[in-house]
């Protein structure tokens, strides 16, 4: 007796048993930990452990108090254990933290964790046009191009760094766009982050190389609260990639980050983020909490913000990368592409702020969800009456596959004035097994039908990515869908 | 492939679906070089039939065998059988969005090559091969562009069907009801294309409802399909008399 469709099923289950994480290594160093736990003790020690001015300890300590009386938010569509904030180190940093005055003194076992990572940061084997933040686990171990940056008076640092060199930017600028109270995580970040990039852009400047930032979580008990900042001042452009990875581990870890933009007259950012950290496993064991604020501030006129992600790792994923569009003729910009497989569940979405006259926004939002996951777009464009003239598109794709994985949209809009003009596209779509069939009867295996179909549904999230993650990108959505159709 | 074995030999196939039993020992034998074409009421298990040929998972095969060129293919995969040459042209060409026909065309023609270890061709080599082969079927290159089956017209996504058994130069062919939904200029066209890919190394299954079709396509047998197996077998003529008949007084 044959049965055909045991036959493909059970090949598909094998394929899906043996796909590896290929990011789950760890990396034993001796590191200089806090003790777990969280208290006002905590937020002094890592203040003091990082040297830091009175403003920054005050403005921690305002935080903590904030987030004592906050309480998680419950609106997502999420589910997932209380998360005990008790049992989290807030502070987890490689040892010999002294100075660094070249990459030679960084240790070597750090250096090989990144090279395996793909993440080169030693001299010769650096990215060519991409100069590299590295952070691991609290703190940045290494900071590429920087001289070659500073001729240009680009400042691109940790956050750590930048506080003692630059702290009149940073007491003008942390938590101008994200205050303190914002939101749950943000009032825990704001009193425990630890460290995460600083990139300031002067005026008139193009900003010669991609800027980019990796993170990787290495220690099982730790969370990694990062902070970045970038200041694109008048006439300025900057491009900002940001990758992040972890070990694997039967554990769940937290990352709760804030992330501030602030585009003055004329400037430009473009963030772009590929996420993959550790998704937990088949049956929904161990991954990332990935609780993330990110947000942009267009306030000169003719400012332009774009944030482009994709999202395909951490067990939860709640974030929503906004554009506050302050100045007239502002434009925000939106590009996602969100996947879920086995037992993961994502809410992510934006929000587009209209103050400024004639601001426009754009929002590409695609889901594909596999496996048992839970995929959500959740979307807010909100037009203020001073807004005349406010342009919004929105476009929100989802891509099911399988039969039991759920997909959800949320958009909200809110329009003050009659001067505005909103337009709002979804569409809903299934790889099925007759579309599967299709691509087999012709001769073409299951990856490339997948891989195929997969880069058709994204392809206009890819073209706003840099080149370079462009083709990681594409690759690493193949990957992580791999045995889950069939 | 022995010398003098049938292209298809199809012995007391027995498949189901969801434990319904749908083909119930199943006998037919095609060689190279013959067009049969197999007709019967709805729900006799004609499509099954022919998915079943494809390989699809959906099915189980309970008893019996198909041989292939002599060689048994129910442990291939539907990717290995396409590549032998068996093709299945669908009563329901799927739509594929955001995936270009030129792309999905090419990929499967290089599927083939090399699966043949031959070389695989650029995106410039197969538009000199793709423009030859839409001749074949009256259609425009502009179709290329367009993404699979999206938004096609019914006679359309036929022809399309019919440019890729065209492309892929199969073997064995089953078209299943290629002819539902075909104005006559669509059905004339369609006809002409196949006519003038078939020869004598090539056979094909057509399976339909009307006569209408066989009046352009001469088929050398007439089979009636009914719950699950073949009951009757004849000539073109049979298929007139089932025109005029229906399939009633078959009935046992």
């Amino acid at each position: 007796m044959v049965n055909q469709s045991n036959k493909v099923l059970n090949k598909n289950i094998t394929k899906l048993v043996n796909q590896t994480y290929q990011y789950g290594f760890s990396t034993s160093i001796e590191k200089d930990i806090i003790e777990k736990g969280l208290n006002e003790n905590t937020v002094k020690l890592i203040s003091q452990k990082k040297k830091e001015p009175k403003f920054l300890l005050e403005f921690r300590l305002k935080a903590f108090k904030k987030w004592k009386q906050m309480s998680e938010p419950e609106w997502p569509y999420l589910k997932f254990p209380q998360i005990n904030f008790q049992d989290i180190i807030y502070y987890s940093a490689p040892k010999a933290q002294k100075k660094l005055k070249n990459l030679d003194e960084v240790d070597p076992e750090l250096l090989q964790t990144f090279e395996k990572l793909g993440i080169s940061l030693t001299e010769q084997k650096r990215l060519a046009n991409v100069a590299i933040d590295a952070v691991f686990d609290s703190v940045s171990i290494a900071t590429t191009f920087q001289d070659e940056l500073s001729k240009y008076g680009i400042v691109f640092s940790s956050i750590s760094e930048a506080v003692n060199d630059y702290p009149e930017l940073i007491k003008k600028y942390l938590g101008s766009v994200v205050p303190i109270g914002d939101n749950y995580f943000s009032a825990l970040n704001s009193a425990v982050f630890t460290d995460g990039s600083f990139c300031y852009i002067p005026q008139d400047t193009i900003c010669p190389l991609d800027l980019s930032t990796y993170f990787r979580i290495n220690d099982q008990k730790s969370g990694q609260f990062e902070r970045t900042l970038i200041i694109a001042e008048k006439n300025s452009q900057v491009n900002y990639l940001e990758g992040c990875t972890a070990p694997q581990y039967d554990t769940n870890q937290l990352h709760a980050a804030v992330v501030e933009l602030i585009a003055l007259e004329n400037a430009s950012i473009k963030y772009s983020t590929v996420q993959n950290w550790y998704s937990g496993n088949e049956v929904g064991k161990g991954g990332v909490y990935n609780f993330v604020t990110k947000r942009g501030l267009c306030v000169g006129s003719n400012s332009k913000i774009s944030w482009t992600q994709v999202e395909t790792g951490s067990s939860i994923t709640w974030k929503y990368p906004s554009c506050l569009l302050v100045g007239d003729n502002t434009q925000g910009e939106f590009y996602s592409v969100a996947l879920t497989n086995n037992y993961q569940q994502a809410d992510t979405g934006t929000k587009m702020i209209h103050i400024g006259k004639n601001s426009r926004s754009r929002i590409i939002s695609k889901g594909i969800s596999a496996g048992k996951s839970k995929n959500t777009y959740r979307g807010l464009v909100s037009v203020t009456n001073k807004a005349l003239g406010a342009r919004n598109y929105s476009q929100c794709d989802s891509l099911l596959i399988g039969n039991l994985s759920n997909a959800n949209t949320f958009p909200f809009i809110s329009v003050q004035n009659s001067t505005t003009k909103i337009e709002h596209e979804a569409s809903t779509s299934k790889i099925g097994e007759e579309q599967i069939f299709y691509f087999l009867q012709r001769g073409i295996c299951l990856e490339k039908a997948v891989e195929l179909m997969i880069s058709g549904f994204c392809r206009e999230i890819f073209t706003k990515l840099p080149l370079e993650f462009a083709a990681e990108a594409d690759k690493l959505l193949t990957l992580k869908l791999e045995g889950s159709v069939g | 492939m022995t010398l003098n074995s049938p292209l298809l030999e199809i012995k007391d196939l027995q498949v189901s679906i969801d434990n319904n039993e749908i083909l119930k020992k199943l006998n037919l034998t095609i060689n190279k070089g013959e067009i049969h074409a197999i007709m019967g009421p709805n729900g006799s298990g004609k499509s099954t039939f022919s998915k079943v040929l494809a390989g699809h998972p959906a099915y189980s095969v309970l008893n019996g065998d198909i041989l292939f060129k002599g060689s048994s293919i129910l442990e291939l995969d539907p990717e290995e059988r396409s590549h032998l040459g068996i093709f299945l042209a669908f009563q329901y060409p799927i739509e594929i969005p955001g995936v270009s026909n030129e792309d999905f065309l090419r990929l499967a023609y290089n599927s083939k090559q090399k699966f043949y270890n031959k070389p695989e061709v650029d995106p410039i080599e197969f538009l000199t091969i793709i423009n030859e082969k839409l001749n074949f079927v009256n259609m425009s290159p502009l179709f290329l562009s367009r993404n699979v089956n999206e938004g096609f017209s019914g006679g359309e996504k036929k022809r399309n069907e019919i440019l890729q058994m065209v492309l892929l130069d199969s073997e064995l062919s089953i078209l299943d009801e290629t002819d539902s939904g075909l104005d006559i200029d669509a059905l004339k066209i369609i006809s002409n294309g196949i006519n003038k890919f078939m020869n004598s190394n090539k056979s094909i299954i057509l399976i339909t409802h009307y006569q209408r079709l066989l009046d352009y396509i001469k088929p050398d047998y007439v089979h009636v399909m009914q719950d699950g197996k073949i009951i009757k077998t004849g000539s073109a003529e049979l298929a007139k008399e089932l025109e005029n008949k229906g399939y009633e007084w078959l009935k046992v």
